[in-house]
């Protein structure tokens, strides 16, 4: 039943993508609300996990191209092989 | 009544695609020429597989398609090669205090402004470097797993490891993320 921090911090990551267990939730909340740090760091990992989704909407927005020369040059070499 | 097959056109597959394809593969390989040699990869299996396009999907489709194949690929690649350093744990690994956290690397507190933070137009570049500090073998899992959102069984199918072992993986990245963004990010 008892945690290692070591334990609960893996649980705490799984449950950052919804796959964490029931039990293994309830073993991590009791963890939680004896062990400081653990909380802590549960804390900041949702607030990662918030950085991320941040972060794939700022990389769905962006659109990058490949510079003309580069995409000429990628042509030149597809139409030897064509 | 058939409906109309699609054809394949590769004298203008640079100028239709060149640019999706890119930004497809950027998202998941942060790496400019890597990223550009993927999508010219691709083009060229493209050439070659053309007599199995049946013209069911459309020829964008067919060609992402083959370039998720060629990114598999180079996930693989990256997972055979050995002899990654290794990352140092939080926890003391032995003994009596075996799981434990270790005192200097206990997380410490972050400011109160940390939802205005990450409305920040800048979170993205730190937090993108914070990924590609990672250890090449975690930050590729990671990626797998939390930007692209592949299910756990199919990447650990592809990458031939178990759930466990992924698990461990993700664990490492995140910790040392949470670090990682605690240095550049959360403190100051």
């Amino acid at each position: 039943m008892k945690l290692t921090c070591n334990e609960a911090t893996t649980i705490c990551d799984k449950s950052q993508y919804k796959q964490a267990s029931f039990w293994e939730i309830i073993k991590l909340n009791i963890h939680l609300i004896l062990c400081k740090k653990c909380g802590l760091y549960s804390k900041q990992n949702g607030i990662i996990t918030k950085c991320i989704e941040k972060h794939k909407t700022d990389l769905n927005k962006q659109k990058m191209c490949l510079c003309e020369q580069e995409k000429k040059q990628m042509e030149q070499e597809l139409k030897t092989k064509i | 009544m058939s409906k109309e097959k699609h054809q394949l056109s590769p004298d203008k597959w640079v100028k239709l695609h060149a640019d999706y394809l890119y930004n497809f593969t950027i998202g998941r390989i942060n790496n400019h020429d890597l990223a550009k040699d993927l999508v010219q990869d691709t083009f060229f299996a493209g050439l070659k597989a053309m007599d199995n396009f049946q013209g069911l999907a459309s020829e964008r489709t067919w060609l992402v398609a083959i370039l998720k194949r060629k990114i598999i690929d180079y996930y693989r690649k990256i997972n055979s090669t050995k002899g990654k350093a290794e990352v140092k744990m939080n926890f003391y690994a032995d003994g009596e205090r075996e799981g434990d956290w270790i005192e200097e690397r206990v997380p410490s507190s972050w400011n109160n402004e940390i939802e205005k933070n990450i409305e920040n137009e800048e979170l993205s570049v730190v937090l993108e470097k914070c990924i590609n500090g990672l250890p090449e073998k975690y930050a590729m899992v990671f990626r797998m797993k939390t930007i692209e959102q592949l299910e756990t069984d199919d990447i650990c199918k592809e990458l031939e490891i178990t759930s466990s072992n992924l698990w461990v993986i993700i664990h490492r990245a995140r910790t040392q993320l949470r670090k990682c963004m605690e240095d550049n990010w959360f403190k100051n």
